[in-house]
């Protein structure tokens, strides 16, 4: 694993992501869901809207790096806000 | 009849998943590591945080060959759809000759990356070269190891030249696949030329065409081998595309940790792409049935 050259910060980000995808399936196997159509008009199930947020949390958080460029983790409040969106409107 | 269901078939793909970890998600899992550190090497490395991400964010290098790529993939885009298009309907539709084009079509695909780009290097030359000297000779000055009009005409002509018929080739499949019932009606109601391609050839080659736009977006997003064979990415850094930017930036200055905050973005950029022109198909499919 060394050659990996693991951080603690990383693996936290990483076990997050795992842990994330693993729930979603859990729960798209335990309460099927059908697709719906929202804002966008396309069809999306509950993983569909987790990716939409996923991605565009990562250009949020590269938006507010390049453009304010301080005070990082607030970015992830607006990512919050953005994924509860995404999660109600798309 | 309704599709027997079994979560257990997923153990299935399991064989899938391992090979395309060991592949592609833990090296991408390491350059995402790369990216918050430095290193000078010995495989020691030091946490500078996101501090690579703001460099590269405000690096005008980076941001001149995205342009440049965002420019190359927008032209050969508008040169190779229509140009393919054209192609297929002039097509042969059956016989000796349809499978004598087909045959000729595919030959470009088949030739590797950098030997097309050999091939149009030494082409291009106006010493030895057929194109550059014959332009030589005819009075137009063409030179694309110095002229940066030129060496951008030559890659775009390459890549017209090696992808086209991918284009052709999808777009005839398409094409092939409208039953005669189509046209025997488009006649009855007398429709013109353009009102057959409007209203039957295009909505039916939709399909193939939205996968032909993909794969070449794709591709040319990601060119590496056939510009840096003929140009190296000059002159100066003219037609330096985000790919011989990376690996300049990877192998030639070994900077790892800027090289995979870089790698990170251009796949993020890859990625949403994909995915808008991956929704646009599904629900164009959707639609028609």
């Amino acid at each position: 694993m060394e050659w990996m050259a693991w951080t603690w910060p990383t693996a936290i980000f990483f076990i997050i992501i795992a842990s994330t995808l693993t729930v979603f399936t859990v729960l798209a196997i335990k309460f099927p869901e059908a697709p719906r159509m929202g804002v966008l008009r396309i069809e999306t199930t509950r993983g569909d809207r987790l990716f939409i947020t996923l991605l565009g949390s990562a250009f949020i958080n590269l938006a507010w790096l390049g453009v304010i460029g301080a005070n990082q983790p607030f970015a992830l409040i607006v990512c919050l806000l953005y994924a509860a969106a995404v999660f109600r409107w798309v | 009849m309704d599709k027997t269901l079994n979560h257990k078939a997923w153990f299935l793909v399991l064989p899938v998943i391992v090979l395309v970890a060991f592949s592609a998600v833990i090296p991408l899992m390491t350059v995402v590591n790369y990216s918050v550190q430095d290193t000078f090497g010995n495989n020691q490395f030091f946490w500078v945080g996101l501090e690579w991400f703001e460099e590269m964010l405000h690096s005008e290098r980076m941001w001149d060959a995205l342009g440049r790529q965002l420019l190359f993939s927008a032209i050969i885009l508008t040169i190779q759809i229509p140009l393919g298009i054209f192609v297929a309907l002039n097509m042969p539709k059956s016989g000796f000759w349809s499978s004598f084009c087909l045959v000729m079509m595919s030959l470009p695909l088949l030739i590797p990356w950098n030997v097309v780009g050999t091939i149009w290097q030494i082409f291009g030359r106006v010493d030895i070269g057929l194109l550059g000297y014959t332009l030589d000779a005819l009075g137009i000055s063409y030179n694309y190891t110095q002229d940066i009009f030129a060496a951008w005409v030559t890659i775009i002509v390459m890549d017209v030249w090696h992808w086209t018929s991918l284009v052709a080739l999808l777009a005839f499949a398409g094409l092939k696949s409208i039953p005669d019932a189509y046209y025997q009606a488009a006649k009855i109601d007398q429709a013109s030329r353009w009102a057959i391609f409007r209203y039957i050839e295009l909505p039916k080659m939709m399909g193939v065409l939205m996968i032909a736009i993909l794969l070449r977006f794709m591709d040319s997003f990601m060119i590496y081998t056939e510009p840096f064979v003929v140009t190296g990415g000059g002159p100066g850094n003219a037609t330096t595309l985000l790919s011989i930017d990376l690996v300049k930036m990877a192998l030639g200055q070994f900077d790892l940790g800027p090289a995979a905050a870089f790698s990170i973005m251009y796949y993020l950029v890859i990625l949403i792409i994909s995915w808008v022109f991956y929704t646009v198909m599904t629900n164009l499919e959707k639609k028609e049935g």
